[in-house]
């Protein structure tokens, strides 16, 4: 079994009209064995920018802090907050700074630009960086997610309907993947309001 | 095959760990204490190699210690399990350097091979459980287990196991978790120590024997 295998994970995000959505699974695993089902995979960088890790889960918070650390500095020296972009260029430098002995993580980054327009991106392990117009994927699961999210995903959807495929598309793909589950965890992000909803799907 | 478990009750956690000390097909003994008494309100219950067991609990334990004589209070029960994953993080990844084809051949040092069940009470908190894998995966849990024990104790707590057990009923429990390590483990550690935690303190509870060590006076 992979290393990036280990723990189990599946993470997604999607672009809609000035607004996003980032979801993830909720299970942390051990291969075969179930150690909780309310891991927390995503995280808040600030009120506009989320990022949500798959892979190891020692990795996933090692990199959650460092990243919290730095965007913490960038605060203090810049007196603003980080664009998605910058941010997501900042996990990549951080995560190819090990090249030659990576964090096993695997990164889904969402955000809120300039006048609102929507951003997301993933990147692998070594923080190469892959920019998306729709969706992202990421986790045991991505194979699954990216068939599921092409086929329920359209343009310019509302944060209503936006969070209704999202969460059709990560139960979907889950259900099919023994590594991950146990329910969801979905952020809508819009510019006014961030809402977090948790998914009850099949408990197993 | 070492079984270590705990739970969280009303106002209290309980862990249990077996008492075996094994190398290969030899029990040195039959009575080794595998839950460490941090401070007055912790306890941390490892199971792994035997040398980074004693070793990397007792560095945690001095820590905590040293922490309390320079602020003058005690961690808070997250801030020692935060600290602890952080000491398991670097020492993850941590490269001395690179063998080089001079005399100076420093090694790699490799990871603590410890997983760690941290128990305690805090006045606002309340009582705790973290479960501290050996690659310093972190995560705050009602139940959790490690090793070969853990298929069996985990299941039986998940039927059983409700947020407001009283102590007694936690024990039942326990006890319905050794019965299941002891009868259908293949190699099943005859001895078990329950210690517990709770607003007055971090104790040991019982012990739970079926061998007990002979000395050769008594033979």
């Amino acid at each position: 079994m992979s290393i990036f295998e280990y723990n189990g994970s599946a993470v997604v995000a999607m672009v809609g009209k000035n607004c996003f959505a980032i979801a993830s699974d909720r299970r942390l695993g051990v291969q075969l064995q179930t150690i909780a089902t309310d891991f927390q995979r995503i995280s808040k960088i600030h009120d506009r920018v989320f990022i949500a890790l798959s892979g190891l889960a020692t990795d996933v918070q090692t990199l959650y802090q460092r990243l919290v650390f730095r965007h913490k500095l960038y605060q203090l020296r810049e007196e603003r907050d980080m664009k998605p972009e910058t941010f997501a260029s900042l996990v990549s430098a951080i995560l190819y700074e090990k090249r030659f002995g990576p964090y096993l993580c695997q990164p889904v980054i969402a955000g809120l630009g300039e006048d609102d327009k929507p951003f997301i991106c993933t990147m692998d392990s070594i923080g190469a960086k892959e920019l998306a117009k729709d969706f992202v994927v990421s986790g045991t699961a991505s194979e699954s997610l990216y068939g599921a999210c092409e086929a329920m995903y359209k343009p310019d959807m509302e944060a209503e309907e936006l969070f209704e495929t999202i969460s059709q598309a990560l139960l979907s793909s889950v259900d099919r993947d023994c590594l991950s589950g146990w329910g969801g965890h979905v952020y809508v992000v819009t510019p006014t309001e961030i809402k977090e909803r948790i998914l009850k799907g099949r408990m197993d | 095959m070492e079984c270590v478990f705990g739970l969280v009750g009303n106002g209290f956690a309980i862990v249990a760990a077996d008492t075996s000390a094994v190398h290969s097909i030899l029990v040195h003994k039959n009575n080794e204490d595998k839950i460490m008494v941090l401070d007055s309100h912790k306890l941390i219950a490892a199971s792994g190699e035997p040398g980074d067991r004693v070793q990397f609990t007792e560095y945690v334990q001095k820590n905590v210690s040293l922490y309390q004589f320079r602020n003058g209070i005690p961690l808070t029960t997250a801030a020692a399990a935060n600290f602890t994953r952080g000491e398991l993080a670097t020492a993850l990844r941590k490269v001395t350097s690179f063998p080089t084809l001079s005399y100076e051949l420093r090694g790699v040092r490799n990871p603590y091979s410890v997983n760690i069940l941290m128990a305690g009470y805090d006045k606002e908190a309340g009582a705790s459980l973290y479960y501290i894998d050996y690659i310093a995966t972190l995560h705050k849990v009602d139940k959790g287990a490690f090793g070969y024990g853990s298929y069996f104790s985990l299941s039986t707590m998940d039927r059983h196991y409700r947020s407001d057990m009283s102590v007694e009923e936690a024990i039942e429990l326990v006890d319905k978790c050794i019965l299941e390590i002891r009868s259908r483990l293949v190699i099943a550690p005859p001895n078990f120590v329950i210690k517990i935690v709770d607003k007055d303190g971090a104790r040991e509870h019982a012990w739970r024997q079926s061998v007990q060590d002979v000395t050769t006076a008594s033979v």
